[in-house]
């Protein structure tokens, strides 16, 4: 794959976090690392046992292959292969792979000398997983409560979750949650709407700078949070999504075992209007 | 003045979260495990193993009485006006006697339904209740036995509880502000009933599905059969009293929705658990208690015993069960009382004559239906 003139003075040396020189290379555009190495290496193990899993099953349709998780008998211990055992080793892997994806975006962050931000994000993002496989049926005391990987499956778990706490739509967190994430959209939506109007001017125009940017919202809401301002907004809302998302299934079972909606009993027992 | 605002800010919030934090029911691991389903469908029972463990005391079967004498001569022989359980011997008459002293009112004692100048007398409108709700709980355990109360059974304390009216007992729902000059027209919703889990949903549900035994098969149905509407289908807000009266079932039972239910289908018999069949049973079973035995004591019960728009107490899934998906733990409470594991004594079922006149008369007592 050709190279970009410029592009060779960022193909630096150094900062590596593990294995010195000996993974320091790229293969076509591809920085690799000892992290690259371990990625592949969970991502093909992982990937084969779903195969595998899938080929133990019922079924080849796509939408119906379920590598389920242990029976909840198991507890925190190692299931049976056939009977969970490759959940456990498919999520070891699976955790595997995207830490060390993770650790493989600091390293090109440290080539590059620029922060860590994008391997922070992607962290929030295996922080949710992580809650949803390993800290949440370490609480509850089974593997058995993490969900199963499958296209139809993992919804039927989202499903039956939900409905262990009768209506899940009352979790505080789960409302914190679908906010950050429709507030995600809606931020994208009009960043990119506005990126787009002022470089697309009418024929005949030249294109408009932040300062218009700025000022359309001033004129519209009173307030524009500006062009980097727009940018941590983003980052914000995008992790606190992931960030409550964690939290709201992390309380539901571990920290509150009745319906939702009787959490909200506290506010209607406020000794104010009680 | 800013300042002044985020201090009163931050207070607030500060004193909500604690508030919160506080008192809304938080728990916390270890947790007790039961799974309801297959691996990897979430199919499991939600609790504390300290819940449980409290759920589990709250519940237990009070211990039986010592078995009477056999033999002797029969209650009937031996008492005046014994209509159901003449049949058994005078001693073992009195055991359930004392036995159900001790379940149904155990701080009022005999006197709760006996005039004790003469115990035959049916003046007291307990007694009379007492001796309906007797052929009840044979009715339960003989007609419901093969496919709700099975070897468990029931006695009086399923319900009782110690106490002369059941704890979890339901009356038709007013709603908020009745009789208060002002309508409310908030379709029986919207008020966080705690019938209905707090939630939105409309509280007046009992009275739709729990009160009639010719309430439609299809009353509870509402999800449709097809891929694509092929008729008009029903209106979401039967939706939301099957919601609602599924979150009180779930609720009365201590469980939650998968208990029964593998919700990728809810209405799938294939994808449920057998324990969804109880629960069918079961709200037949109520529907049959309260039209053919709770419904007919309204002249029987006096007026403060009855509801605020003047029906009479009622079942649901609740009255029996407290919160236990099998009532008292599952313990065979009949096994130690056989004459009350039925069938009905006594079809033909004078009401009993008041000593005084009574205000109201007593309404003759429909006759059980008849066993096939």
């Amino acid at each position: 794959m050709a190279m970009l003139s410029f592009e060779k003075k960022y193909r630096v040396r150094g900062g590596t976090l593990v294995g010195g020189d000996l993974f320091d290379f790229w293969v076509g555009p591809f920085y690799v690392g000892f992290f690259g190495v371990t990625t592949l290496f969970f991502s093909a193990l992982g990937t084969a046992l779903i195969i595998y899993g899938a080929a133990l099953g019922p079924t080849w349709n796509i939408w119906q292959i379920n590598i389920a998780p242990p029976d909840i008998k198991y507890g925190l211990a190692l299931a049976p292969l056939k009977e969970g055992g490759l959940w456990q080793i498919i999520t070891f892997c699976a955790i595997g792979a995207f830490s060390s994806w993770a650790l493989r975006e600091v390293e090109i962050c440290r080539k590059l000398g620029i922060g860590y931000h994008v391997p922070f994000a992607f962290a929030v993002a295996i922080f949710a997983y992580v809650v949803l496989v390993v800290v949440r049926p370490f609480l509850m005391g089974a593997w058995g409560y993490g969900f199963p990987y499958g296209i139809l499956s993992h919804l039927d778990w989202v499903s039956n979750t939900g409905y262990q706490y009768l209506h899940f739509h009352y979790n505080p967190a789960h409302m914190l949650a679908v906010t950050f994430f429709f507030t995600t959209t809606l931020a994208l939506a009009m960043h990119g709407g506005l990126i787009l109007s002022a470089t697309n001017p009418a024929k005949g125009e030249t294109v408009k700078s932040p300062e218009h940017e700025d000022t359309f919202f001033r004129d519209t809401i009173g307030y524009s949070i500006g062009t980097l301002g727009i940018h941590r907004l983003g980052l914000f809302l995008a992790l606190s999504a992931g960030f409550w998302s964690a939290v709201c299934i992390v309380i539901s079972g571990p920290f509150w075992t009745q319906g939702w909606p009787e959490w909200w009993g506290w506010w209607l027992n406020l000794p104010v209007w009680r | 003045m800013r300042t002044l605002l985020a201090v009163a800010g931050a207070v607030a919030a500060l004193f909500l979260t604690i508030a919160m934090l506080g008192t809304a029911g938080w728990t916390r691991p270890p947790m007790a495990q039961q799974q309801t389903g297959f691996r990897g469908t979430a199919m499991d029972v939600i609790e504390t193993r300290a819940n449980k463990a409290a759920k589990i005391e709250a519940n237990q079967a009070p211990a039986p009485a010592d078995p009477a004498e056999p033999g002797g001569d029969k209650a009937s022989a031996v008492y005046q006006n014994v209509k159901v359980l003449g049949d058994l011997s005078a001693d073992n008459f009195n055991r359930l006697m004392a036995s159900m002293t001790e379940w149904v009112a155990p701080e009022q004692g005999c006197t709760y339904c006996h005039n004790t100048e003469n115990m035959a007398d049916d003046s007291l409108y307990q007694k009379r209740v007492a001796r309906r709700m007797l052929q009840m709980v044979q009715h339960i355990n003989s007609t419901w036995k093969e496919n709700h109360v099975h070897e468990a059974g029931v006695t009086c304390y399923t319900c009782h509880r110690g106490q002369p009216v059941p704890k979890n007992i339901w009356f038709e729902n007013p709603g908020p502000n009745a009789g208060h000059g002002v309508i409310p027209r908030n379709n029986g919703q919207n008020v966080a009933s705690p019938q209905v889990g707090l939630t939105s949903l409309p509280y007046g549900v009992y009275a739709a599905f729990y009160a009639h035994k010719n309430t439609p098969e299809d009353a509870i149905r509402v999800n449709a059969t097809s891929a694509l509407p092929e008729t008009k289908g029903k209106p979401i807000q039967d939706a939301e009293k099957t919601f609602a009266i599924m979150i009180s079932m779930a609720q009365s039972l201590g469980v939650n929705c998968t208990f029964c239910h593998n919700t990728r289908s809810v209405a799938d018999w294939s994808t449920s658990t057998p324990n969804r069949v109880a629960a069918w049973h079961g709200i037949r079973m109520v529907r049959d208690l309260n039209e053919d035995y709770m419904l007919p004591l309204s002249e029987t019960l006096p007026p403060n015993r009855h509801g605020p728009l003047g029906d009479v107490p009622k079942m649901n899934c609740a009255t029996c069960h407290n919160g236990a998906n099998k009532p008292l733990n599952g313990a065979h409470v009949v096994e130690t009382y056989p004459e009350l594991a039925g069938p009905v004594a006594s079809a033909d079922m004078p009401a009993g004559v008041p000593a005084q006149p009574a205000a109201t008369p007593d309404p003759a007592m429909p006759a059980p239906a008849p066993k096939p």
